[in-house]
């Protein structure tokens, strides 16, 4: 019997890893649980005033998302390192390249598109102008993308260590900023009432960028941390 | 049988060094269609670590080159079973990329494990032989020529450890080869070829 295809195979991971997400929804439901709860405290932090807390809306709720995305992305690779799937899923005859894509598929559907999903209750929360819902969506869609493909490069070289998680901060948190500046002036646009357009299009590119060169590091770095 | 065929894997060379200690040194070997090799040594010889070199998990830090003819077959300590699918789902969606196997394909492998009526149930209600079982079906699964096995009689009971090395010897007799650690003597009847990294040569 041959052996499947790099797209049949990479399918296939990512029903697998769906898989697993839901046989532990505690992991689906962390990060949403963590957006809930950092949006709740902000009002109580900055005073109770509406129109104070829309002006911060954008900013406040891109930056949930980008620290909700570096808080999981560090168990992407971790529990396949720890049982010996990694070292398995490293020596298949598919190319690597292909294959990761179907971890970061799997992060990006179970935390960046259910977190844009459920944006607009959260915007609603922060007092964000209805207007503005529509690009939030569209930038957290986008943007969340670019954040797991790079959270996912530094899973990928610090899951062979005990203690990864701030060793990754420090690793993509600069990578990290320019999703964060280009998402929340696009929402930012949108509440003035200028083109989100050029921001939004800008996202796209970071993302077509990170999903041709990402895979790369990531491959290579499975491999370093594997072989040590 | 072996004499005229191709090698499956040839070793060059290969040195290795951990720690500012020598662990073997210049090991060059081939293993042909046909061999049943072991890997032999105390704890600490360097077992492990070679035979991940040959599967290519290892890439640097040795010295010396591994040329790979074919597909191999790779089972390391863990047993890559995920707790949280079942059996079944575990060899229907394996990382290591083989082929698609139809649900009879995989229930007769998990049958020939002792693991009829468990093909359904979650992994984390299995005991950490069973998991090594689940494992060891693989085996019986897979078309790759030439195995790369870690200690596999690990947690394995005796009727376990007499079906495998049946096993075994099956897949070398049909022109497989098999290259494998363990601290236990094979009891088989075929010719069982032995590399000591004590002694750095096969006897």
């Amino acid at each position: 019997m041959s052996p499947p295809g790099s797209l049949q195979f990479c399918v296939r991971l990512l029903r697998r890893q769906l898989v697993l997400a839901v046989r532990r929804p505690i992991e689906i439901g962390n990060p949403l649980l963590f957006f809930a709860m950092v949006v709740a405290l902000f009002p109580l932090g900055l005073g109770p005033a509406p129109d104070q807390l829309a002006g911060f809306a954008p900013g406040i709720l891109w930056i949930i998302a980008l620290l909700s995305n570096l808080l999981t992305s560090d168990a992407v690779f971790r529990s396949d390192f720890e049982d010996g799937s990694l070292e398995q899923l490293l020596l298949a005859p598919q190319p690597l390249f292909i294959s990761v894509l179907a971890y970061i598929g799997a992060h990006w559907l179970i935390t960046g598109l259910l977190l844009a999903l459920v944006s607009p209750v959260f915007a609603l929360m922060l007092n964000l102008p209805g207007s503005a819902v529509g690009t939030l969506v569209l930038s957290l869609l986008l943007g969340s993308g670019v954040l797991s493909l790079v959270g996912c490069i530094g899973a990928a070289l610090t899951v062979g260590l005990k203690r990864g998680g701030m060793l990754i901060s420090l690793l993509v948190l600069p990578l990290y900023m320019p999703v964060l500046i280009f998402g929340s002036a696009a929402v930012k646009a949108a509440v003035t009432g200028a083109a989100a357009g050029p921001y939004l299009a800008i996202l796209g590119a970071m993302l077509c960028l990170a999903i041709a060169l990402s895979p790369l590091a990531i491959a290579a770095g499975l491999r370093i941390s594997i072989d040590a | 049988m072996g004499h005229v065929s191709a090698p499956l894997l040839a070793a060059h060379a290969i040195s290795l060094e951990r720690g500012g200690r020598e662990l073997f040194q210049d090991l060059s070997f081939e293993v042909l269609p046909g061999h049943l090799l072991q890997i032999e040594g105390p704890n600490g010889a360097g077992k492990t670590s070679l035979i991940r070199i040959l599967a290519g998990l290892s890439r640097y830090g040795f010295d010396g080159r591994v040329s790979r003819y074919t597909a191999l077959l790779y089972l390391g300590h863990q047993s890559g079973v995920k707790a949280l699918l079942t059996p079944r789902e575990n060899l229907a969606w394996h990382v290591a990329g083989e082929g698609q196997y139809s649900d009879e394909q995989i229930e007769t492998a998990l049958a020939k494990v002792g693991l009829y009526g468990f093909e359904d149930v979650p992994s984390h209600a299995l005991s950490a032989g069973q998991h090594r079982r689940v494992n060891l079906a693989r085996l019986y699964l897979s078309q790759c020529p030439l195995w790369l096995l870690d200690e596999p009689f690990t947690a394995i009971d005796k009727t376990g450890v007499l079906e495998l090395e049946a096993l075994l010897v099956r897949h070398v007799e049909a022109g497989g080869a098999v290259v494998m650690t363990s601290h236990q003597a094979l009891q088989v009847t075929y010719e069982v070829r032995y590399l000591s990294l004590v002694e750095g040569l096969i006897l």
